[in-house]
């Protein structure tokens, strides 16, 4: 079971670059492990600290870089993440999602993500909400100008609203996969209840094209 | 009949069920395994008391940790090697085939799939690495996919996946001397942008992509992710055919005969319409080699480095400027002026034995330049080593000061020992040039194999166009 999703209220933390990759948000040294946690700690790690990060070596006592956002005292407590156009491209990498969510985030908003990416973000309770380039550019003028800037998401009504409710925009999300978020569904259980389907059209295929099946 | 695309197709004969929203239940016939992206999905068919839906179906090799020096002593870095051993003991557990880092057989899993024949037009292919588009060559729908649908495939043989737009990529004309499906694919990226192919499955098609070989094919499809699209194809053909025939994983006999019938068919209708289609003249095309720390920063050998002042729009601007600042560059620098410290002749992009041939012509009876602090070169898998030993392409790279080193994915992202250390610049015929992608603070250029060759012996790039 992963985490459900439903309305989500939280201080947002802006990341303001275009086509932000998966080797950024977890490089690759720290893919070693053969665990699914233990990546927060190393997201973003060479924008975020001074040094190089070594997988399996503590990070207490690394030099931060405090030029970066993540660092700022104001962004402390973050939850939502903005982000540019084609966020988290490049590997398929799933630590890059583990990593974003062991750090604290459970939604990310941005104009577009890597398709993969996105997928990952879906399986992990870490919410992916599209909005219009116009918009996210306008978050990220207010983000800067009111420290604290806080958002409502809320995944039921598809919308994401400033808390006095002045700003409410929707977003798109494909049913199922809104579904799946707001219960918290493993979704290889959901896949094996056709388990029988799965079976008669491999029964078929093994008749029709045995060649896959040597 | 309405008229459809080779995507259509596959898509088509493999659902097997598909929910109110149009969320599809797509049948995998192939599921490429490796030791990063697998370890947390076997644990988790563990803890739920799983079985792998279908052994057979899984192919599994290690290659991102693996050591491309001598290996008779294992692996030295404990972590990698946990990685790898745990592969190994979920191979043996679960019944896997699995090529282990000793056998001739091992290598990048995008190589070693086709190389097998484990890769057969008409298939799903999917893999933990979003390289996995390389298979697309083969008509076959191939994509990468995460960790939890790793897993997923194992359970039930089966993915969840709403369907891609149709895009086509139609290249045309002859491609001139010393240009290669390396090119195509970054004029494509430079073309329709990094994020250009998301939400698509891109279909190659065209004369020029024809006359590509099947490793050409598999080098253009590979770079499809970079464009933004999961999966890559090219129809099938008689090059196709002639490619499989004989591969160990290959029908033989009568099931051949059948299964070439019913691949023939792998081919986009005449009439079949695409949501996005492009058209490039590969006349237009030249050697090209990246400037920046995405795909899309691309120029040709014979322009200089782009001047941010000159870009209109402030969020690509800054990328520009950043990324220059991490290159060391500035801007209008002509790009052979451009001086290397490595060169890295690998990855899953060109590691085959026709991109070493290529690289091996232009190298041959000539010396590294004096600047050049390491230059290497990586099969892609334990064959393509043991062919190029035996056309003798080993010595002709190790007489000119190159290494000649043990198959594996390497440099490419330098999981292993092999990285560029901070501030040195890479020729390199991988797929990224993302920032630290070979290294903590390491330059990427992206580039062929011809056009690495030629950069390791003058120091800096040169047109291969001219090169004699």
């Amino acid at each position: 079971m992963m985490e459900s999703f439903t309305v989500l209220h939280a201080l947002v933390a802006p990341l303001d670059r275009a086509n932000v990759d998966t080797d950024q948000i977890i490089p690759k040294q720290f893919l070693k492990s053969i665990k699914r946690t233990g990546f927060g700690v190393n997201l973003f790690d060479a924008w975020r600290y001074l040094d190089a990060g070594q997988p399996a070596k503590s990070d207490a006592g690394r030099p931060l870089n405090p030029d970066f956002v993540l660092n700022q005292p104001r962004y402390q407590g973050a939850s939502i993440l903005l982000a540019r156009k084609n966020f988290g491209c490049g590997s398929s990498r799933e630590h890059a999602p583990w990593a974003l969510a062991e750090y604290g985030f459970r939604a990310l908003i941005a104009p577009s993500y890597a398709d993969i990416f996105f997928n990952n973000c879906c399986k992990n309770g870490l919410l992916p909400v599209t909005l219009t380039e116009a918009e996210v550019d306008r978050l990220f003028h207010e983000v800067a100008a009111f420290p604290g800037f806080r958002l409502i998401v809320d995944l039921e009504k598809q919308t994401v609203a400033t808390p006095d409710g002045s700003k409410v925009m929707r977003f798109d999300i494909d049913p199922f996969r809104k579904y799946c978020l707001v219960n918290g569904l493993d979704d290889i259980g959901l896949t094996l209840r056709h388990a029988d389907k799965i079976r008669a059209f491999e029964e078929r295929r093994r008749f029709e094209q045995p060649w896959l099946f040597g | 009949m309405i008229a459809r695309t080779l995507y259509d197709k596959l898509w088509e004969s493999h659902t097997v069920h598909v929910e109110e929203d149009g969320t599809t239940l797509l049948y995998i016939d192939r599921h490429l395994v490796h030791e990063v992206t697998s370890p947390q999905a076997f644990e988790g068919m563990k803890l739920a008391r799983r079985k792998p839906w279908r052994v057979s179906a899984n192919l599994a090799v290690a290659d991102h940790n693996v050591p491309t020096t001598n290996r008779s002593g294992g692996i030295a870095d404990p972590v990698s090697r946990l990685q790898v051993d745990t592969l190994d003991r979920n191979c043996e557990e679960h019944g896997i085939v699995e090529f282990r880092m000793n056998d001739a057989r091992q290598g990048i899993v995008h190589v070693i799939g086709p190389e097998q024949g484990a890769t057969l037009p008409g298939m799903t292919v999917v893999c933990g690495d979003s390289h996995t588009s390389t298979h697309g060559a083969f008509a076959c729908l191939a994509f990468g996919i995460g960790t939890s649908e790793v897993e997923h495939v194992l359970s039930t043989q089966c993915l969840l996946a709403k369907k891609m737009k149709n895009m086509l990529v139609r290249i045309e004309g002859p491609l001139a001397r010393g240009v290669t499906a390396k090119d195509i694919a970054l004029a494509v990226i430079g073309r329709i942008g990094v994020a250009g192919g998301t939400g698509c499955t891109i279909e190659y098609a065209g004369g020029t992509v024809r006359s590509l070989t099947l490793e050409g094919r598999m080098t253009l499809c590979n770079m499809s992710i970079e464009a933004g699209a999961r999966a890559g194809l090219v129809a099938v053909d008689e090059a196709t055919l002639a490619y499989l025939k004989g591969r160990p994983f290959a029908p033989r006999g009568e099931l051949w005969d059948r299964a070439v019938a019913h691949w023939r068919t792998l081919k986009s209708d005449p009439e079949a319409k695409f949501d996005r289609e492009v058209a490039i003249d590969a006349r237009s095309i030249k050697p090209q080699v990246t400037w920046g720390t995405s795909p899309e920063m691309v120029v040709t050998v014979d322009e200089r480095v782009p001047d941010p002042d000159r870009e209109k729009d402030a969020i690509r601007r800054e990328g520009m400027e950043r990324a220059l600042t991490y290159m060391g560059l500035r801007p209008n620098t002509p790009m052979t002026d451009i001086r290397i410290d490595k060169v890295f002749i690998g990855s899953c992009t060109n590691s085959r034995i026709e991109d070493l041939r290529a690289a091996a012509a232009i190298v041959r009876g000539r010396r590294l330049a004096s600047n050049v602090r390491l230059a290497m070169v990586v099969p892609g898998s334990g064959l393509v080593k043991a062919q190029a030993e035996h056309e003798g392409l080993d010595r002709v790279f190790k007489d000119a000061g190159f290494e000649w080193r043990e198959p594996g994915c390497s440099m490419c992202l330098g999981m292993n020992a092999d990285r560029l250390e901070p501030g040195e610049r890479c020729a390199s015929t991988s797929n990224r040039n993302f920032e630290g992608r070979q290294g903590t603070g390491g330059r990427t250029h992206l580039v062929s194999p011809e056009m690495a060759a030629a950069a390791a012996i003058a120091g800096h790039f040169v047109d291969v166009r001219r090169w004699r």
